[in-house]
């Protein structure tokens, strides 16, 4: 086998991905934090204040990667639902409940901004908008998938129903994507989806596309840590979390040792 | 065994036993009627909120009466039998589906203009709120069904079950209750009844397959 497919392969194994996310995390969480860092200074402070809105626009930094990832969040589920249903990956299964209250957030901080935002442009932190309820709808469809795979006590059924709720809810992601262009609405249309003529200033722009960016990467990152987590509760038998939590238990039980040394002397 | 002989057969377990199906109607009913004696009667207050009220209490009704839908087939072994068996899944989902309709959602219908009236909507609209009403409980039990199948290894799974189907009714009862709420203005109530008939489509088309998929999943 080639050596490129065979370690994409790899990806559907336990015992592969775990080492692998234990080395990418701390360049996704340093290459993530360092965005986020520059993306919302340069945002927040450097980049030119709205002419109608004033320095309130500058919550976009925030509200628009927060609500562009609670749908991406809902993509990338879809994949691994589809994984799951085709071809079986228990790995996909783990990625799919660790994705769910990480998207669920998203949606939850994209509400929460947007309310924020709502208040001083549209007088109302809600109004019963397209977008504002189709966005809400997505919040229930994550908390559902997630009540649905707890309620379950066989996990590998439970991944199996979360996956099938999961494609079922996708119909809601072009739902929220058109609400705004369908129906008349108060939420304003999108700014970025016309690559060529973005309705938007560089000056403005560039900085919104960092914290884009720098958004998926905390989606990576947080998705990192939570399969890392899944995959020691899910395999706790096999050998190679057997060695794991052997090697954790060493490195807790040296320092103490130690310590007691320093004591009686 | 054939569609219609299936359909029969729910048919007449259900002629045996009337209180399982007519428990629903009596808590659309009762539940309308609560809400004369919470607003008082004024005609004017009714008329305005009776397209909304009318069509949350068919949507509780219904989510109600999905509980059951699988429950029997599903603890006497009769899903196995189904599943185990040559004849597709999808045609015993089609034909519960159908006699769920049948059984739980027309009488909602049937019932309706009685309770419209009753609530001061505009005679004129009651034949909107009868076709909104068919078309939406279509959606209504078809999506309900796919939640109730994903759920029916569950126990205790009533609370989960709504957490689960609501979200989609949702836009099912936008369209329901406005196209109720234009009738009743004097407009033509024809732009929502399109989408619900196009949601209706969807469902009835397309909910089946992920029904099917589920029953097989819970079986395990």
């Amino acid at each position: 086998m080639h050596p490129v497919l065979k370690w994409f392969y790899q990806w559907a194994v336990p015992h592969f991905v775990y080492p692998r996310i234990q080395t990418g995390l701390p360049w996704v969480a340093l290459l993530a934090s360092s965005l986020l860092v520059i993306g919302l200074v340069w945002g927040l402070v450097f980049a030119p204040a709205d002419y109608q809105q004033g320095d309130a626009f500058r919550i976009i930094y925030v509200h628009v990667p927060a609500a562009w990832l609670s749908m991406l969040v809902y993509m990338a589920m879809t994949m691994m639902a589809i994984s799951v249903l085709v071809w079986r990956i228990q790995v996909a299964e783990l990625a799919l409940i660790a994705s769910a209250p990480i998207g669920a957030a998203f949606t939850l901080m994209a509400l929460f901004t947007g309310a924020i935002w709502g208040k001083p442009m549209w007088g109302a932190w809600w109004v019963w908008d397209a977008r504002l309820t189709s966005e809400l709808i997505l919040l229930f469809i994550y908390l559902g998938i997630f009540a649905l795979y707890h309620a379950i006590e066989d996990k590998r059924q439970a991944a199996k129903a979360a996956s099938l709720m999961t494609l079922v809810g996708v119909v809601n992601i072009p739902i929220i994507h058109y609400s705004v262009i369908w129906w008349n609405t108060l939420h304003q249309p999108p700014s970025l989806s016309k690559l060529d003529t973005p309705s938007i200033h560089p000056d403005m722009l560039w900085p919104l596309l960092i914290t884009l960016l720098a958004f998926k990467l905390m989606y990576l990152w947080m998705l990192m840590l939570r399969l890392r987590t899944e995959l020691l509760l899910r395999y706790p038998q096999s050998a190679w979390v057997q060695a794991i939590v052997q090697a954790m238990v060493q490195a807790q039980i040296q320092p103490t040792k130690d310590k007691s040394k320093d004591n009686a002397r | 065994m054939r569609f219609v002989r299936l359909v029969q057969q729910q048919l007449s377990l259900a002629y045996a036993n009337k209180l399982d199906w007519l428990t629903p109607l009596l808590f659309f009913a009762l539940v309308i009627i609560l809400f004369p004696l919470a607003l008082g009667g004024s005609p004017q207050t009714l008329a305005a909120v009776a397209p909304g009220l009318l069509w949350v209490a068919a949507l509780l009704a219904t989510l109600l009466s999905l509980d059951s839908m699988f429950r029997g087939d599903h603890d006497d072994g009769t899903l196995e039998l189904w599943a185990a068996s040559q004849a597709s899944l999808l045609r015993y989902t089609y034909a519960k589906l159908v006699s769920h309709w049948l059984l739980y959602a027309l009488p909602l219908v049937v019932l309706s203009p009685l309770l419209g009236y009753g609530l001061h909507l505009p005679v004129s609209a009651l034949p909107v709120l009868v076709l909104s009403l068919v078309l939406g409980s279509l959606s209504l039990v078809w999506i309900g069904a796919v939640g109730v199948a994903i759920t029916s290894g569950i126990k205790y799974n009533s609370f989960l079950l709504a957490l689960l189907v609501l979200p989609f009714y949702m836009p099912i009862l936008i369209f329901g209750a406005s196209a109720v709420d234009v009738a009743a203005q004097g407009w033509s109530a024809l732009g929502p009844l399109y989408l619900l008939a196009a949601l209706a489509v969807l469902s009835v088309t397309l909910a089946p397959l992920a029904v099917a998929k589920a029953l097989k999943l819970s079986l395990n």
